[in-house]
């Protein structure tokens, strides 16, 4: 009789049910977990302070709506905004103003019909006092006339309104959206480097407690392999959908995320990018953890791992912030390396267009696929070798 | 009864320039317990990891019931390896149950099965404690009911008998008697000749990766000659050099430890040793598996 492996599936099952059941009830996991969910709250916060007012406002006037000046002055002012009003000698010099920063608005033209010049998009209050002044101004000029039907004048009244003009219009949620991004490759990063080196301490356990010699007598060294990184990947699974059902609560709730659409595309990618970059990175850490025996040794393999990562996730960072189209951002974002990172990041900013999120995913499957050949190679040749750190050479024999 | 379970069938295994295993070939048959003894470094656990499999042979096979040694036939084997080792933060009870069924047992019946053998093996007020907050020997007693948890069909057993106090050595060896009752083949490694001389069926004798005896310690004894031990106060050194098939093994104080060949006449050397004064003391008897291991062991130092 040659039954050829006895219940596979279900002994990698009894060991992935082991590895989740032991981490779920250990204390770091609930501090962990807790850990990250106030960060983010902090984080979604001091987004909404940010992003919801901005300090005060300069606006500049020029030709007949310099007249303007003191009912702006005071109407920003009941409805809470100081706002500073400067005259400009002419429109094109406002423009310019405008243009380099120093203006967040001019306005020109006649009283009932003013034209405003911003550079990407006009501020709330500004606007409802300049439009609560023109109505007044509409409103006043059809009292001067007489026999006048009130019907006509609320009409008036009604169509009276400004024309705004953007130098360089921009997506109105970007703020918000870079900020998403932002989170999602926090949470991305943290997610690998953190359940990454769990797999490969719980090899070093297996290792240095010796239990492993007792578990290979019994299971082969691809079923402990695979139980270990399903079951710690659920996990951070688990981890992920708590803190990102906990994120998208309170973006809700605080209203910091004008688009409730976006927070949950950005879990959605945040949870499929968290699978294909653990999967990427678990045989990495876990083949790297078997090279070694002692706990005290496991940070100098795991070290050269957890930089690549942090490289991804300072760089893409930093890219994406500045420009999250820039090429350098879009080719990093695309390697397998860093596209767990970064992609999602991306994602989340709005900026990845499909089929570089598809070719991304392809190029993700392909490295795990090699990557998984490599570590599982590396893992059942070292796993056994106790004592001194197992040279790559001789565990790949 | 000649039912072969396990047969070692000239394994070799070197590391670099060590040669660990040279040859190495036994059997072991249901329900007896083998004895494997040889002292450190003669490859007797190289010999019980390629067995199951953890280590890889460079030559020689590994036969159970007669075919190549698979890895479902290697799930029905119950091993205690020489460097123990368990999770250290899992809780007693919990982990007995996870060996189980790592060992294709359901659920329940690992349950069921820990539970008794936590009982039995003396660790019913340590079933919910962690297996680092036990003392050494207990933590030993954990590894052996780990080996013993899921009703293996065959025992490879790597010194189980250190570290344990006299209780329970007592306990493990009849737990071992029993289990070959109910035709379970046992082969255990260990130092402790006497306890391997009255415990096992069959001893197998290893030197330098190879067995250089092996059977029933009467069988050891037929090979080995008698031996006499002579007590003459007055007798000089050297009254027994030349006397006909005798060869002197040494000498404690008034004591002489004498070897006959085959055939050598006994009676012939009472005489030599009354002709030189009072005799207090002269017996006959077979040499002990100590002694047997001995001879063995020499005879490696002789031949290096
Ligand atoms: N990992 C290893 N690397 C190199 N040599 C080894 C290794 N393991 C064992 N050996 C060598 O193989 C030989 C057999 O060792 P083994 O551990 O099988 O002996 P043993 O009979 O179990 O000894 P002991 O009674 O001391 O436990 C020894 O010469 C040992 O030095
Ligand atoms: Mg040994």
């Amino acid at each position: 009789m040659s039954e050829p492996e006895p219940g596979s599936g279900r002994t990698v099952l009894l060991v992935a049910r082991r590895e989740f059941r032991t981490r779920v009830r250990s204390r770091s996991f609930a501090i962990g977990t807790g850990l990250i969910v106030v960060l983010l709250a902090g984080l979604v916060l001091m987004q909404s302070l940010l992003f919801g007012r901005s300090e005060h406002t300069t606006v500049g006037l020029a030709g007949q709506a310099t007249a303007l000046a003191a009912p702006l002055r005071s109407t920003a002012h009941t409805l809470g905004r100081d706002v500073d009003v400067q005259e400009v000698t002419g429109p094109a010099a406002g423009v310019e103003a405008v243009r380099s920063g120093r203006l967040d608005a001019l306005v020109t033209g006649a009283p009932d019909a003013l034209r405003v010049t911003v550079k990407d998009q006009l501020d709330g209050t500004v606007r409802a006092a300049l439009v609560s002044i023109v109505q007044q101004q509409v409103l006043d000029a059809q009292f001067a006339e007489v026999g006048l039907d009130p019907k006509q004048v609320s009409q008036n009244v009604a169509a009276a309104g400004i024309r705004v003009t953007a130098l360089e219009p921009a997506d109105p949620q970007r703020g918000q959206r870079l900020a998403l991004g932002f989170v999602t490759a926090f949470v991305l990063y943290f997610s690998l480097v953190f359940f990454g080196s769990a797999v490969a301490q719980g090899v070093v356990e297996e290792k240095s407690s010796r239990v492993v010699e007792v578990l290979l007598a019994t299971v082969r060294p691809w079923q402990l392999l695979a139980g270990k990184v399903l079951g710690l990947g659920a996990v951070g699974l688990l981890q992920l959908l708590v803190i990102g059902a906990a994120g998208v609560g309170l973006a809700t709730a605080t209203h910091a995320l004008p688009v409730p659409g976006a927070a949950l595309g950005a879990l959605g990618a945040g949870v499929l990018w968290y699978l294909l970059g653990y999967f990427l990175y678990a045989t990495v850490f876990a083949a790297a953890g078997s090279l070694v025996s002692r706990q005290e040794d496991v940070q100098g393999v795991l070290t050269p791992i957890i930089l690549v990562i942090a490289v991804a996730f300072v760089v893409g960072v930093n890219l994406l912030l500045r420009d999250p189209a820039d090429p350098a951002s879009t080719v990093l974002s695309l390697l397998p390396p860093f596209a767990p990172v970064l992609m999602p990041g991306r994602i989340a900013a709005g900026v990845a267009p499909a089929w570089q999120v598809l070719l991304a995913v392809l190029l993700a499957l392909a490295a795990i696929a090699a990557l998984t050949w490599l570590g599982g190679r590396i893992y059942a040749g070292a796993v056994l070798r106790t004592g001194a750190r197992v040279r790559l050479r001789d565990a790949l024999r | 009864m000649h039912d072969t379970v396990l047969a070692v069938d000239r394994i070799a295994k070197r590391y670099g320039d060590v040669v660990a295993l040279d040859g190495m070939t036994f059997d072991v048959r249901a329900g007896e317990l083998f004895g494997f003894v040889g002292s450190n470094g003669a490859g007797k656990t190289t010999t019980m990891r390629i067995v199951l499999g953890v280590l890889a042979a460079d030559a020689g096979e590994v036969r159970w019931r007669g075919r190549p040694i698979t890895l479902a036939d290697r799930r029905r084997i119950g091993y205690l390896p020489e460097e123990r080792g368990l999770y250290p933060r899992m809780r007693v009870l919990d982990h007995l149950v996870y060996l189980g069924e790592l060992h294709g047992m359901g659920t329940n019946a690992a349950i069921g099965a820990a539970e008794r053998w936590i009982s039995r093996i003396g660790l019913r007020a340590h079933r919910d404690d962690r297996v680092q907050q036990l003392s050494l020997g207990n933590q030993q007693r954990v590894q052996l009911a780990a080996a013993l948890v899921h009703a293996p069909e065959a025992l490879v057993l790597d010194e189980p008998f250190s570290g344990l106090d006299p209780v329970a050595v007592d306990v493990l060896a009849a737990v071992l008697r029993e289990r070959a009752e109910a035709g379970v083949p046992v082969i255990f490694s260990s130092h402790q000749l006497d306890l391997v001389e009255r415990l096992c069926d069959r001893v197998g004798i290893v030197r330098s990766g190879r067995m250089v005896a092996c059977g029933t310690v009467d069988e050891l004894r037929a090979g080995g000659s008698a031996r006499l031990t002579v007590t003459a106060p007055q007798a000089p050194p050297g009254w027994a050099d030349g006397l006909p098939g005798v060869r002197v093994l040494g000498t404690e104080g008034p004591r002489t430890l004498l070897e006959l060949a085959d055939g050598a006449d006994d009676q012939s050397v009472l005489r030599a040793a009354l002709a030189t004064g009072p005799v207090q003391e002269f017996s006959r008897h077979r040499p002990s598996l100590t002694e047997l291991f001995r001879d063995a062991v020499t005879a490696e130092t002789r031949a290096a």
